[in-house]
């Protein structure tokens, strides 16, 4: 069994001074390599669990590991570690003043030292593998909902991250553009990449997960294989969720 | 009765004045004392360069100003529930002073700000063109900084976010994401600015600076008759606020129209 990648252990964030419970101690981990897709009805927490994993949201209690580093810890240089958990936003959040090469290069320009040559050879590369190599020098504003997708995923990639982080990657796109985005993230969990998927895509969560998660009112209400949840779920909550979903 | 020109008339002029019919010959003779005699014409040029001076100095102080304090009030307002310890501290304090800046800037006049400036502060100092750009500066930078700041809230929060999850730090992320989006988006706010600071310098004559209007002041003054210099002083205001008028509509539509 290979290590833990990330752990979250007893994560606690509340909202307006601890009226609302966001996560109300969640416990988790991902294994290197693992696929690990959380579904639950809105609301859930499910997305303030993926934030707080690259401390987007800074957990009110509890600690995440990365790496076997506390990232909590206010010593632990957070920007160093970020730049290993890519992550790829409901809104995409691409730069719209930058053409989609330049979306791509800036970080690792910035960040890792990298000369141009060499990070445009990269997304030059990756912008192939999702079809988008003639787009490299438009502008966001040019590309269709799948389109900025599929460059959001790849300028997260453009960082050699060893986790990929979803968070509703789908959710804001049209229907007939679910599918595209869908396939570069098979992909990407068939090459063996560490993924933490977010989403209201069952589908996928059947067909791509190593494990998956159910969260409800800000816990876990219940995880395992994608055959033990979606077709021998134990728990009330989980069966009523999948029967409104499926 | 306003005596004729033939009457009054000390100088040497073209014939063609003194014999036309009388109208012409005076206000040719007003003309003639308000820009021909002496060279006068000069010191409206003088003014002009001066006014375009001052601004653009006033300009250049405002915008830097204008940058640190919005950063500032920004960076307070977003961040200072999550801080602690000493940078929470110097955040804290020059955010306070930011906001003193701010209320006591636009909470007074621009031209007691000046007189303050010229005639305390810089007492000693003889300089008036720099003395004054610094002043209608850091009377602009405190606009400027609110601009700015409106400009920086305008952007997308998942901007700061996608930038903070690639691995750039708050700062980094300001500066190549927020910042030239938050420019970008407040640049005919900024140059309308500009405009209104040209007209706002037509006090620099309290000090004693010879601007657009203070030219045609003295002039004025000097030809006990002030039709002929008052007019060409606001002419030249005119022809300036037209002029730059024209070249932010045409920023404007070039912001439009491209990628955004």
């Amino acid at each position: 069994m290979s290590a833990d990648i990330i752990q979250a252990i007893n994560l606690e964030k509340h909202f307006d001074g601890g009226d609302i419970k966001a996560l109300n101690g969640v416990n988790a981990s991902v294994k290197k390599g693992e696929v690990v897709v959380v579904i639950g009805p809105s609301g859930s927490g499910k997305s303030t669990f993926l934030r707080c994993l690259n401390l987007l949201e800074v957990p009110t209690g509890g600690k995440v590991l990365f790496e076997g580093v506390d990232i909590t810890d206010r010593k632990a240089d957070i920007n160093l570690h970020r730049q290993k958990m890519g992550m790829v936003f409901q809104h995409f959040n691409l730069f719209p003043h930058m053409t989609i090469l330049r979306n791509m290069t800036l970080a690792p320009m910035k960040l890792l030292g990298r000369s141009q040559a060499d990070a445009e050879a990269k997304a030059r590369g990756l912008l192939e593998r999702v079809g988008l190599a003639d787009r490299a020098d438009a502008y966001p504003s040019q590309l269709s909902g799948g389109q900025k997708q599929r460059l959001a995923i790849v300028r997260a990639l453009c960082m050699d991250p060893e986790v990929m982080l979803f968070d509703e990657p789908t959710s804001a796109l049209d229907p007939e553009m679910v599918g595209e985005v869908l396939e570069v993230m098979k992909e990407l969990a068939k090459e063996g990449m560490t993924m933490v998927v977010v989403t209201h895509e069952m589908g996928f969560a059947r067909e791509m997960a190593d494990r998956v998660i159910f969260m409800a009112d800000g816990k876990i209400v219940e995880e395992g294989t994608p055959e033990d949840i979606f077709t021998a779920p134990r728990q009330l909550r989980t069966q009523d969720f999948l029967a409104k979903v499926l | 009765m306003k005596p004729s020109a033939s009457q009054t008339w000390p100088l040497e002029a073209p014939d063609w004045i003194l014999n036309g019919p009388e109208w012409l010959s005076d206000l040719g003779y007003d003309f003639y004392k308000s820009f021909v005699f002496d060279d006068r014409y000069q010191m409206y040029i003088k003014g002009l360069g001066n006014t375009l001076l001052l601004t653009l100095l006033a300009l250049l102080i405002g915008v830097a100003l204008g940058v640190v304090i919005s950063l500032i009030r920004v960076s307070w307002d977003k961040n200072h529930t999550e801080m602690q310890g000493p940078g929470r501290f110097f955040l804290g304090f020059f955010n306070a002073l930011a906001k003193i800046y701010l209320t006591v800037i636009r909470g007074t006049p621009a031209v007691v700000q000046l007189m303050i400036m010229y005639f305390v502060i810089f007492a000693s100092s003889r300089n008036k063109v720099m003395v004054a750009a610094l002043s209608f500066g850091i009377n602009s930078g405190a606009y400027v900084a609110e601009i700015i700041r409106g400009g920086i809230m305008s952007i997308d929060e998942g901007q700061m976010e996608a930038g903070r999850s690639l691995g750039f730090g708050y700062v980094a992320t300001m500066r190549y994401i927020i910042l030239p989006q938050a420019f970008k988006a407040v640049l005919p706010t900024l140059a309308n600015e500009f405009i209104v600071l040209l007209k706002e310098t037509a006090v620099a004559g309290y000090v004693g600076l010879t601007d657009v209007t203070y030219a045609g002041n003295i002039i004025g003054g000097n030809c006990y008759d002030y039709l002929f210099p008052l007019l060409m002083s606001a002419l030249i205001y005119l022809i300036l606020v037209m002029f730059f008028t024209f070249l932010v509509g045409k920023l404007e539509r070039r912001l439009r129209s491209s990628e955004r």
